[in-house]
This record gives structure tokens, sequence and C-alpha cells, in this order.
């Protein structure tokens, strides 16, 4: 467990560590990340505010927009890559996702199923007086 | 971490990576990253019930004001550049870290701090004006939300300002010594991942909340 074999074998890498590259082609790697993350997000705030679409599918285009630009954050800012070296950090990462999934499209199908299923409030109040 | 060593090993005849198979325990600045990374991921989980609670309960509006009423959106653009702007600086500032560069791994942290300042002033702008027209976190179900989720990021992304601060000083006094440049690793993980919670906070809550 010293600090020195990590430059022996370089059998891992640590989440957010770079495999390779000189000071400039990681310097531009941030680069290009900065340029795409900007363009994924003014695309975002003019999809969100134009009539030049079909309305219903702005949510939509909102959601993938933002699922792109955590992709770019992920791969342009913390090197999360398919190589080897990076196989305990993506599977790590990808059960992650697993359970964010799972924890928000459990509740948003939960709670629209409740919603669905729930009679009207001024049912409710009509039947509590008729009981009284 | 050995398991995968072991069955990717014949593949690599990358002269330096012989001893694969023997490569034994991760160095410590991998086993700590690790760590922090999964403690990143548990963070993340915790958002997600934060942001299936705002799902759930954004059109609980009470009678009282709709996100569509309240937000700016030309606040959030302007935060969300700060914050991404933020993020771009800390990379820099992490490959300073690398090389061993002090004024350099200086300017850029500093750069990191004061964008993260300005996107921090921004909110709680944003939240006091809130406050001020009555639509306060006690006002709804879906403003209560919007506070809890809204808020924990910026707690979190307070809480990464005086980490930076401290990094900086230690940078300063200690130098580049191993168990600081872990720290580094760390907190640069840190800061990245709050920007990309950002992004989905700002599509979900800010951006599909005025579209409806």
């Amino acid at each position: 467990m010293s600090d020195q074999s990590h430059d022996l074998y370089r059998a891992d890498l640590a989440p957010g560590e770079e495999s390779e590259g000189g000071i400039r082609l990681r310097v531009l790697g941030y680069v290009v990340g900065l340029g795409l993350a900007l363009l994924l997000t003014a695309t975002s705030f003019f999809v969100a505010g134009t009539d030049l679409v079909w309305q219903p599918s702005i949510p939509v285009a909102i959601v993938v927009l933002a699922i792109a630009q955590m992709g770019v954050h992920v791969v342009f800012f913390l090197h999360i890559t398919t190589g080897p070296d990076n196989t305990n950090n993506v599977m790590a990462l990808f059960f992650g996702i697993l359970i964010v999934v799972l924890v928000i499209g459990g509740s948003l199908w939960i709670m629209s199923n409740l919603n669905h299923n729930m009679m009207p409030m001024n049912q409710i109040i009509q039947m509590q007086q008729m009981q009284e | 971490m050995i398991a995968t060593t072991l069955t990717q090993g014949g593949e690599h005849d990358r002269p330096g990576t012989l001893l694969m198979e023997h490569a034994g325990p991760a160095s410590k600045r991998i086993v700590t990253a690790y760590g922090f990374w999964i403690f990143i991921l548990s963070d993340m989980v915790m958002f997600s019930a934060f942001f299936a609670t705002f799902a759930v309960l954004s059109r609980q509006t009470a009678g009282g004001p709709s996100g569509a009423e309240l937000f700016d959106l030309r606040n959030v653009a302007i935060e969300t550049v700060c914050l991404l702007l933020s993020s771009f600086v800390c990379g820099l500032a992490s490959i300073a870290a690398d090389v061993r560069n002090r004024f350099w791994f200086q300017v850029a942290m500093a750069g990191t701090c004061v964008l993260g300042l300005a996107f921090l002033f921004i909110e709680v702008r944003e939240f006091a004006s809130l406050v001020e027209r009555g639509a306060g976190p006690t006002r709804s179900a879906f403003l209560s939300a919007f506070f809890t989720l809204v808020g924990c990021h910026g707690l979190h992304v307070s809480l990464g300002i005086l980490w930076l601060l401290t990094m900086m000083a230690q940078v300063f006094t200690k130098g580049f010594r191993a168990d600081i440049q872990r720290r580094i690793v760390c907190f640069a993980l840190f800061w990245h991942a709050l920007d990309i919670i950002w992004v989905a906070l700002f599509s979900i809550v800010y951006l599909l909340g005025s579209a409806t």
C-alpha cells in the first residue's frame, strides 16, 4: 500500500485519473468537455423557451440533453472510460445508476398509480359528511 | 481489483506491465480515490431520493405559486455557467497538482473558489427573494421539496468551498505531499460530481418546472 507502487505497475486507474498524455493534451481534453457541455446547456435553455418545436416533445428533449451532458461530464471531467484499467470504477458507477433509476422510476410509478386510484377529494369529503 | 487484473493480464504485453498478474494490492492513491468514488455514488443515491420527492410533489402547489411563476431562467443560466466554468478550472488545478506546479495550482483553485462563490451568491439571493415574495419552504409541498433539493446541493457547494480553501492552505504550507495529492484527487471528484448533480437540477427543477 505504498504510494510508489502507483508508478511501478499501472494495473488500475483511480477514478478521476487519466491514463496518459502531456499537459497540453490533458488541457485540450478539458476544453473539449467544456465546449460540449456549454453547447448542450445552451441547447437545453433554448429548447425550454422556444415555440419552434412541437411542445409535447420539449420535456423529453430536456431530459435527453441533460443525460447527454452528464455523459460529457463523466467522460471529459471524471475520465471514466471503458478501458480495462477502469473496470472497477465503471462497475461502481453502473451500480449507482441502477439504484438511482430504481429510486426515481419506482417512486414516480407508484405515486402516479396511487394518484390514479385515489378518489377525488370532494367525493371523499361528501362521503365523510354522509357518515356523520 | 485483483480479479480484473488477473483476467486481463494476458491480453496486454506492453513492456512495464509484465508484472500485472503479481501486481498485489493497489496503491494507496487508487484505494483512497476508489473509496471516495463509492461515497460520491452514495451521495448521488441520496440526491435521487430528493429528486424523486420533488418529482412527486412538483404539482402540489396548494393554491400557491408554481415554478413557472417563480423561476428566473436568466439567473439559472448564469449559475449554470459559473458552476460549469468552476468545474473546468478545477480540472486545470488537478493537472497543475499532478505536475507539481504550485503557482498555477493556487491560481486555478482561487478561480474555482471565486466561481463557486458567485454561484452560491446568486442562489442565496434567489432564495431570499422567494421567501420575501411569500414563497418560502412552508408555503406548499412543492416549495418544501424545491428548497430541500436545491438547498442540499447549495450546502454541498458550501462545504466544497471550505474543503477547497483547506486544500489551498495545505498545499501552501506542506507542498504536494503524497497524502495531500490524494486529498486533491478526492476534492476534484467531489467538485465535478456537484456539477453533474447541478445539470440534473437545472434541467428537471428549473427548465421542466417553467416549461409546464
